[in-house]
């Protein structure tokens, strides 16, 4: 059967590859849902961390006596942390009986820092030698300093792409409940319920299978929520100081200087191209910064194009700001902004059509097939036609986009059928807000032949049976092979049950319209499930590679309107050709499309972390001013899902990577101005225009 | 946030006595829950202005009259100010997201405090705090002051206050009355305030006089970001024309000065002028002539000359 099993044809099928609306998308909107935020347990105690307002410091001492005196304080941990490398590190915790007298109380915390030197910003700390860590060369082919003369076309500049933040509207946290001495349930806003369970268990010194991580709707993770984090740990360590459940969740400014973000990238870049319209060499100097460690380093140039002559230097920055984490195909957005910009120089350089500069020089068929695809679809005819002169301004421009997005092994998924007929399928996975729990729902729907209402799906536990971390875009090509061959193995079993009800051989049973037929004979589900064996249905199904598959390609064209007396840039549709092979839900394949494109604007338009190099703090820790696009900055959006083959792919992170480089691109067919820097805001407009780059 | 006592008065009297007890006014309420939260205020009690009645009306008569705790979203949708005082409405309009201009009132929206970072963070201790420096000069001010700025570089952050300083608006208070141009106050005048309010004192509404109506006028604001946003640089003009030519006009600034900010400069370009784009382009260039830039805002006298430009136009159209 492994060897046999494939995904149902979608013409022919009830759930898969059509719009599945999301089975807990009426819990969602009805507020019944229960986030992590939401869980309130009997007894339970508020916790909140004590952070270090200086970016650099050594901590001499901590005096908590008063907060500890305070009436409903109940525990307080003074040895979180001893350094703090950035203004918003863990120093000190308190557990009280609300919220408010816990933060109260870390008022009343006496810390003595002795205050050390600090650099806040790559662009500063690449000049320090100090703070810049050993370079790492992307070298190929020959060195591009002794090719430069065979060049049609030579373009110089320095472009910059800041730090991005994750932003999850959930916050960090758990709540975290003692059930034993060396036994915890913690219930956590995750994208990694067994992952979580094996840091608890390791951190704390407890057995891993005395610890069980719930996380049944979460609110947004974007890579940043892999693990428990120092506020998961401490909020077990201060629940079993108090003998009480505890509540820890980040506010909104712990949650944007302390809980992660992507990394930005500066570089100074040489490029050439020959008169035959070839990448001939790319030769660059890279500096970004992951926050204290100086591990750094983004896929440059992207591997979308052929580039035979390359010397790429990654230099990691050591800034005393928060650590990066993964972030929606990390490195990649940076990555493609910075090669797409200097391809879109290249051609403009050689006075040939970007479009045609691309086709030229992609790496495979799957480009040059979606780059006209996705030229007729957005008209890139009516470019040259678009208003060039005069306040408003029209331009088009083009990016490709590549990702893995194949599945992992390990993952098991169970299907349980009883005899009154109900239907269970559970798989130790998470929704991180890509539909999960539908699709493991409508799988088992579709191989059953009944309506998706009848099939329990269950995940965002630990206790199910294995499945990784929710990062990678590798979490639907994991678990939807092990639920199909569990499913598959249910429909095996029933059908034994079923031919002998209808006297029919089992392989000639089929299942749809919740019933059993064969022969023009006909059982019921329910009837079949009652002569089921007693128990019913207990199977397992594996991770089976052949019903998945990794690598994707995918391109994006935006067309903008630039307002050249303010800086203001409206982007007015992108279209999105994505590689996603066999869908199993359209709408929410297309919803992810549409949000990563949405993300993109924010890194395009919006989207800058600023650290203040005077205080050492993060100046915009608020969603006041680290700004994300609103209704008013959502265009058009077409989304093109190119399948051409029938085994299941992540695409969660490939259409955010394209975004920003095909609106940079617009914006300079638009205006003739080359925005080398992100956001792409009036004020970087109008510096842009005034020669005041980096 | 600390504990504070609620406290509902009956009479602008009560409420002014409140006040001068260490209250704190609360209007919509979003400003005041923004200064608590970051404990930037410590009240000893909250004082709810909407217990008093009659502070939330509308009246257009002779001119108009607007009660303090009027809502934006009254403002911009009230059918006499569209149509007679056209740049109120469109900066009323302007205001943060349709939930903020359905709670924002009038009175909040001329008494908040700058959005000034270096003021918000609670642990920075700047100049406007009783601090010894304004931490703008030679740190990130990006969106602080290119006029009027010194010691302290903050931008007023109000849209209704330059339309209505440019419509020739009176503010009332429960002990005076001015027009609201005299209102603001540069931190070179004072600074623990942007307005000339003492303790105790408590606006209580605005009037827009009625030889306006006959004005034309506009209100536009450029910013990062149009669903919700304060002004990068904002100018509402007024302008009383005979034909196409220019007799009187008045053009306010907002976002780019720590009060809104009057050009005289601009207005005397435009006097006599029969407006066409270079007229509202050497305007535009008034405006700015004495901006003085800090490190990391010098876009701002660009796009502050070309959004009086697009001001006057439209206040054309």
């Amino acid at each position: 059967m492994a060897q046999n099993a494939q995904w149902p044809d979608r013409q022919a099928s009830r759930y898969l590859g059509k719009d599945i609306p999301r089975v807990d998308g009426p819990s969602k909107v009805t507020g019944a849902a229960k986030y992590t935020y939401d869980i309130v347990l009997p007894g339970m105690l508020y916790g909140v961390i004590l952070r270090s307002p200086h970016a650099a410091a050594q901590v001499r001492s901590v005096d908590a006596s008063a907060a500890r005196a305070m009436p409903g304080v109940v525990a307080v941990l003074t040895d979180i942390g001893r350094t703090a490398r950035f203004a918003g590190e863990e120093i000190a915790a308190v557990a009280a009986e609300t919220e408010e007298i816990a933060r109260d109380a870390l008022k009343a915390i006496r810390v003595d820092y002795e205050v050390q030197p600090f650099v806040s910003n790559t662009l500063r700390g690449k000049d320090i030698p100090d703070r810049v860590g050993e370079p790492q060369v992307n070298s190929r082919g020959e060195d591009p300093d002794t090719l430069w003369a065979l060049a049609a076309a030579v373009v110089e500049g320095e472009y910059y792409v800041p730090v991005r933040e994750h932003l999850s509207l959930e916050t960090h946290g758990v709540v975290v409940r003692w059930d034993a001495e060396d036994a915890l349930t913690c219930w956590c806003s995750t994208q990694a319920v067994h992952g979580v369970a094996g840091e608890l268990a390791a951190g704390l010194g407890v057995p891993r299978q005395n610890v069980k991580v719930i996380c049944e709707v979460m609110g947004g993770g974007f890579g940043s929520k892999f693990s428990p984090g120092v506020e998961g740990l401490t909020a077990a360590r201060l629940a079993k100081a108090a003998g009480r459940p505890v509540k820890l969740m980040l506010d909104r400014y712990e949650e944007q200087v302390a809980s992660g973000n992507g990394p930005d990238a500066y570089m100074r870049c040489k490029a050439a191209a020959t008169s035959d319209g070839q990448i001939l060499a790319i030769k660059a100097d890279l500096f970004g910064t992951g926050g204290y460690s100086r591990r750094w380093a983004v896929p440059f140039p992207y591997s979308t194009y052929t580039v035979p002559n390359v010397r790429a230097a990654m230099h990691g920055v050591q800034t005393n700001a928060g650590s990066q984490r993964s972030l929606r195909a990390p490195g990649h957005p940076q990555g493609c902004f910075l090669t797409e910009t200097v391809v879109d120089e290249l051609a403009v350089a050689l006075k040939m059509d970007p479009l045609e500069f691309r086709l030229r020089n992609v790496r495979g068929g799957v480009w040059d097939q979606q780059l006209r695809l996705g030229a007729e679809r957005i008209g890139w005819s009516r470019r040259a036609s678009l208003p060039k002169s005069g306040r408003f301004r029209r331009g088009m421009g083009a990016a490709c986009t590549t990702w893995g997005g194949g599945g992992r092994g390990g993952s098991v998924c169970e299907v349980r059928i009883g005899n009154d007929g109900s239907v269970w399928a559970g798989i130790g996975t998470q929704d991180l807000g890509t539909g999960t729990r539908t699709y493991v729902a409508a799988i088992v729907a579709e191989v059953l032949g009944l309506p998706i209402e009848r099939v329990t799906a269950d995940i965002g536990k630990s206790t199910l049976g294995n499945s990784g971390g929710s990062g990678g875009s590798v979490t639907t090509a994991s678990v939807s092979p092990a639920v199909m061959m569990a499913a598959l193995s249910a429909r095996e079993r029933l059908a034994q049950t079923a031919a002998a009800m209808l006297g029919v051989p089992a392989g000639e049973v089929r299942f749809a319209d919740g019933n059993a037929s064969a022969q023009g004979k006909s059982v019921s589900f329910a009837e079949v499930c009652a002569k089921l064996p007693s128990g019913g249905i207990e199977v397992t199904g594996q991770w089976n590679q052949a019903l998945q598959r990794g690598g994707v390609g995918g391109v994006q064209f935006a067309e903008v309107e630039v307002d050249m007396w303010t800086g203001g840039i409206r982007v007015i549709k992108v279209v999105a050709v994505q590689d996603c092979g066999y869908y199993l839900n359209k709408l929410a394949t297309e919803s992810q499309v549409i949000g990563g494109v949405i993300q993109g604007i924010g890194m395009a338009l919006l989207e800058d972390r600023k650290m203040d190099n005077g205080t050492g703090r993060q100046l915009n820790p608020n969603m006041e001013t680290y700004k994300v696009p609103g209704s008013l900055e959502i265009p058009e959006i077409d989304v093109l899902l190119f399948d051409t083959h029938n085994q299941v792919t992540g695409i969660g992170e490939p259409p955010v990577i394209p975004t920003a480089a095909a609106i940079g691109n617009a914006v300079f067919d638009a205006t003739g101005l080359r925005m080398r820097r992100l956001p792409m805001t009036p004020k970087r407009f109008f510096d842009a225009q005034e020669g005041r780059m980096v | 946030m600390n504990n504070f006592a609620w406290l509902e008065p009956k009479s602008v009297a009560e409420a002014s006595q409140a006040l001068k007890q260490g209250g704190a006014a609360l209007g919509g309420g979003i400003e005041l829950l923004c200064l608590l939260k970051d404990s930037l205020v410590t009240p000893a009690s909250v004082v709810n202005l909407k217990s008093v009645s009659g502070l939330n009306g509308i009246t257009a008569n002779d001119g108009v009259e607007i009660g303090a705790l009027a809502t934006l979203t009254q403002i911009a949708q009230h059918e006499r100010i569209r149509g007679s005082y056209r740049a109120l409405a469109q900066a009323a309009e302007s205001v943060g997201s349709p939930q903020l201009r359905n709670v924002g009132t009038l009175g909040g929206n001329l008494c908040q405090r700058p959005r000034c970072w270096y003021f918000r963070d609670p642990e920075v201790h700047c100049l406007k705090k009783g601090g010894a420096k304004c931490f703008a000069v030679g740190g990130d001010n990006e969106y602080h002051a290119i006029l009027g700025g010194g010691p302290c570089y903050i931008v007023h952050p109000s849209d209704l206050a330059p339309a209505l300083i440019a419509l020739n608006a009176s503010v009332s208070t429960n002990n005076r009355a001015m027009p609201l141009e005299e209102f603001f106050r540069l931190p070179a005048q004072r600074m623990d305030s942007e307005t000339v309010l003492e303790q105790g004192e408590i606006v209580t509404g605005v009037k827009v006089p009625a030889e306006m109506a006959g004005w034309k006028s506009y209100y536009y604001k450029a910013r990062e970001r149009e669903s919700f946003d304060w002004a990068l640089s904002s100018c509402a003009v007024a302008l009383r024309t005979s034909g196409s030519s220019v007799q009187e006009a008045r053009v306010v600034l907002g976002g780019v000065a720590p009060i809104p900010w009057r050009s005289k400069e601009a207005e005397a370009a435009l006097r006599g002028k029969t407006l066409d784009e270079s007229v509202a382009e050497a305007a535009g260039r008034a405006a700015v002539a004495m901006a003085e830039p800090m490190s990391e805002n010098r876009y701002k006298v660009a796009l502050t000359r070309n959004v009086v430009k697009i001001a006057l136009l439209e206040a054309l159209k």
